[in-house]
């Protein structure tokens, strides 16, 4: 495969290009995707590309963005819709969630709603209120969604081609701060990553953490430091589908190791750290040697750019969770 | 009267052309009112420059212009009464200044922290960021005002993109069935982000909404501030008298990018950025006082250096003030903080580093 080095804009939007090519079906729509590229130029010379007719901007209704991509995906297209930030998915909520979500449900599979929705999330990068929020976890009770969450380049456009392929609605979210945070080597060719699958990014001995997004490498900067500090050996995996999860990867690992700590950005209060400790309760308990330990951002709203790095998980905050859970 | 169930082949009501020529009817309004127009006007593109040069600074957050919009949101503003309601989006920071949000207040949430003094009492909402929300809230004021039996009118205004969102249409809707005293109104400023206003409504004019909803409708020159004033003045007044609720549109533009985060050369054509920039609502304004002896050259430019100083000084002002607290978006979650929050708090205060220049909160161990 021939490699190029790519930002996860640059891989996302090469992703979309290879959609476009491959699939007649396949059509983007959302706020000022067209022209100007999408706000953070996801959809850069797409429309020029593709055409109106496949790449196209809608009025400023979020409801009526996710409404009519369910209609055009029971029609037999295969929209990618884009919600301009996470924020502002609670503004299309009963579409995706009473709508696109239940659309095999409700018919019985006479109808499915093959449905893509990336929305940018994520903080530290000093956006206006409601730009910044992780709203996961608020997906974790939409039976019929499946919620991805890349943290790499190479991920982004593999999982993105995989959430197009899936006959489900996906709700694949882009961290911003990882938009263009850093490079690496992908392949120009279509691949795909599976969806359901983590990823051990670090394996280890003695402690797992489980994280995604923007906290992947969060989590990998208190590992090293961890194994420096303590000289303890730390196992970090990226769960990249945060719903389903991928539940063998979880119980496997902490069976190994005996001690766990979850990382994410989201609130705490029933957020992915919750289901992760929850299934480790219910599969491995007794290979539990401390409680599972959770660094995530605090049950408060996402607080105004002046204050947002305190709210943040950082390597020191996961690094004293690590501690926590090694004492003997 | 400006109001009318709207004819979608209305021309925009003016009184001023965009030579600064009277060709309508003159509002009552004093020398010194209309000087306060002219000054308020310039106030706020002085501010919109200069939150926008601190923002290159990194001494503001993002901010989205208000220049080319000064008529449309001084002009909206002025009729209103103490005790009315404003809600507003990010794009009317010049309405909040009229009706009384002190400047340093909003400076200071342009650094990126959340006012410890809002100022209550000039019965403005904070702006709003996600589009349309505020819309509904006007219009439950005016409901509640309503049920009250207060004579008190409330302004919601939201931009173009706005009205295509869900929350505005319902709004308006329930303005229309429970004649709410209120008044909506909408900056008709050409472009949401990217997208132009003939990408957002197949209707010939938003005001036209109005017939739908059963809600009478202006469709108004938003350059030209005294057929702003007029409007809204007869639009709140018949809101306080029982007459139930008006939509405006004020036809403007978006002189600058949306934000310091956009940047509208890549979908703008610049001949329709400088067309409409000879239509600049503040020198229309100054054309007409000029033409009438109410402001001379001299006033003109100490109007200027007068608003400069306000701003250096409000500026001075919300700098001096400490920034928030490490733990201070803990402070107003609910009206008393649960068990599990009061221990989240203690939990971040470990990892702040206390710092001698900003003392830490008492609960720090």
């Amino acid at each position: 495969m021939a490699l190029r080095s790519m930002t996860m804009i640059e891989a996302l939007n090469d992703a979309l290009a290879l959609e476009l090519e491959r699939d007649e079906r396949v059509v983007l729509l959302g706020q000022d995707i067209g022209l100007n590229g999408g706000v953070f130029r996801v959809t850069d010379q797409l429309q020029r590309r593709f055409g109106e007719r496949r790449v196209f901007d809608t009025p400023l209704a979020e409801s009526a963005i996710i409404g009519t991509s369910v209609g055009m995906a029971v029609y037999g297209l295969r929209p990618i819709a884009e919600i301009q930030f996470a924020g502002f998915l609670f503004l299309c909520m009963s579409q995706l969630v009473t709508q696109a979500a239940r659309m095999r449900f409700r018919s019985g599979g006479a109808f499915s709603c093959p449905l893509v929705v990336r929305s940018p999330y994520g903080g530290g990068v000093r956006t206006p209120e409601l730009h910044s929020d992780s709203l996961e976890g608020v997906f974790l009770q939409t039976p019929g969604l499946k919620v991805v969450i890349p943290s790499n380049p190479y991920d982004a456009k593999g999982l993105l081609a995989a959430a197009v392929a899936d006959p489900d609605p996906v709700l694949f979210l882009e961290n911003i701060k990882l938009y263009r945070s850093f490079r690496q080597e992908t392949p120009e060719e279509y691949y795909t990553v599976p969806l359901g699958k983590a990823k051990t990014v670090q394996a280890g001995e003695d402690v797992s953490v489980f994280s995604y997004g923007a906290m992947v490498p969060v989590a990998l900067e208190a590992a090293q430091q961890a194994q420096q500090e303590l000289g303890i050996s730390v196992e970090v995996i990226d769960l990249r589908t945060v719903w389903p999860l991928d539940e063998e990867a979880i119980v496997s690992s902490v069976e190994k190791t005996g001690r766990a700590v979850v990382v994410h950005e989201a609130p705490r209060a029933g957020g992915i750290g919750a289901e992760v400790t929850a299934l480790i309760n219910e599969h491995c308990l007794y290979s539990l040697l401390k409680p599972v330990a959770r660094v995530t951002g605090y049950d408060t709203p996402y607080p105004v750019p002046g204050v947002e790095d305190y709210y943040l998980p950082t390597p020191a905050k996961v690094l004293a969770a690590l501690r926590q859970v090694m004492e003997p | 009267m400006a109001i009318h169930q709207i004819d979608p082949g209305l021309v925009p009501f003016q009184i001023l052309d965009p030579e600064g020529n009277l060709v309508g009817e003159m509002p009552a309004l004093s020398p010194e009112r209309l000087l306060y127009f002219y000054r308020m006007m310039r106030l706020a593109r002085a501010f919109s420059d200069r939150i926008i040069a601190m923002q290159r600074q990194g001494r503001a957050t993002t901010f989205g212009s208000l220049t080319g919009q000064e008529a449309a949101t001084v002009g909206l503003a002025a009729p209103l009464q103490p005790q009315d309601w404003l809600a507003t989006s990010y794009r009317e920071i010049a309405s909040l200044i009229v009706k009384g949000v002190p400047l340093s207040t909003l400076v200071y949430s342009f650094r990126g922290y959340t006012p410890p003094n809002w100022p209550a009492e000039t019965r403005c909402l904070p702006y709003q960021i996600v589009i349309g929300t505020q819309i509904p809230h006007a219009v439950g004021l005016a409901m509640a005002a309503k049920i009250v039996g207060d004579p008190v009118v409330a302004v919601g205004v939201c931009g173009d993109g706005a009205t295509s969102e869900g929350d505005f249409n319902e709004a308006l809707n329930f303005a229309g069935v429970f004649r709410a005293p209120a008044v909506i109104i909408v900056q008709n400023n050409g472009w949401a982000i990217s997208v132009p206003r003939h990408r957002q409504s197949a209707a010939p004019t938003l005001a036209a909404r109005g017939i739908g909803f059963g809600v009478p409708a202006a469709l108004v020159d938003g350059n030209d501030i005294l057929a702003v004033y007029e409007t809204v003045r007869q639009a709140v007044e018949r809101a306080r008298a029982g007459d139930g609720p008006t939509l405006i549109e004020l036809l403007t533009y978006r002189l600058g990018s949306h934000t310091t985060a956009d940047d509208a050369s890549r979908y703008r054509d610049p001949v329709e950025v400088e067309a409409w920039r000879a239509r600049d609502p503040i020198a229309r304004l100054q054309k007409f006082l000029r033409r009438r002896d109410l402001l001379s050259e001299e006033q003109d430019e100490e109007i200027g250096a007068a608003v400069q100083a306000e701003i250096d000084a409000a500026v001075r002002e919300a700098e001096a003030m400490p920034p928030m607290a490490p733990d201070s978006f803990f402070a107003y979650v609910s009206a008393t903080l649960p068990p599990r929050l009061q221990e989240q708090r203690a939990e971040l205060l470990r990892f702040v580093s206390p710092s001698p220049s900003q003392p830490q909160p008492g609960e720090r161990r």
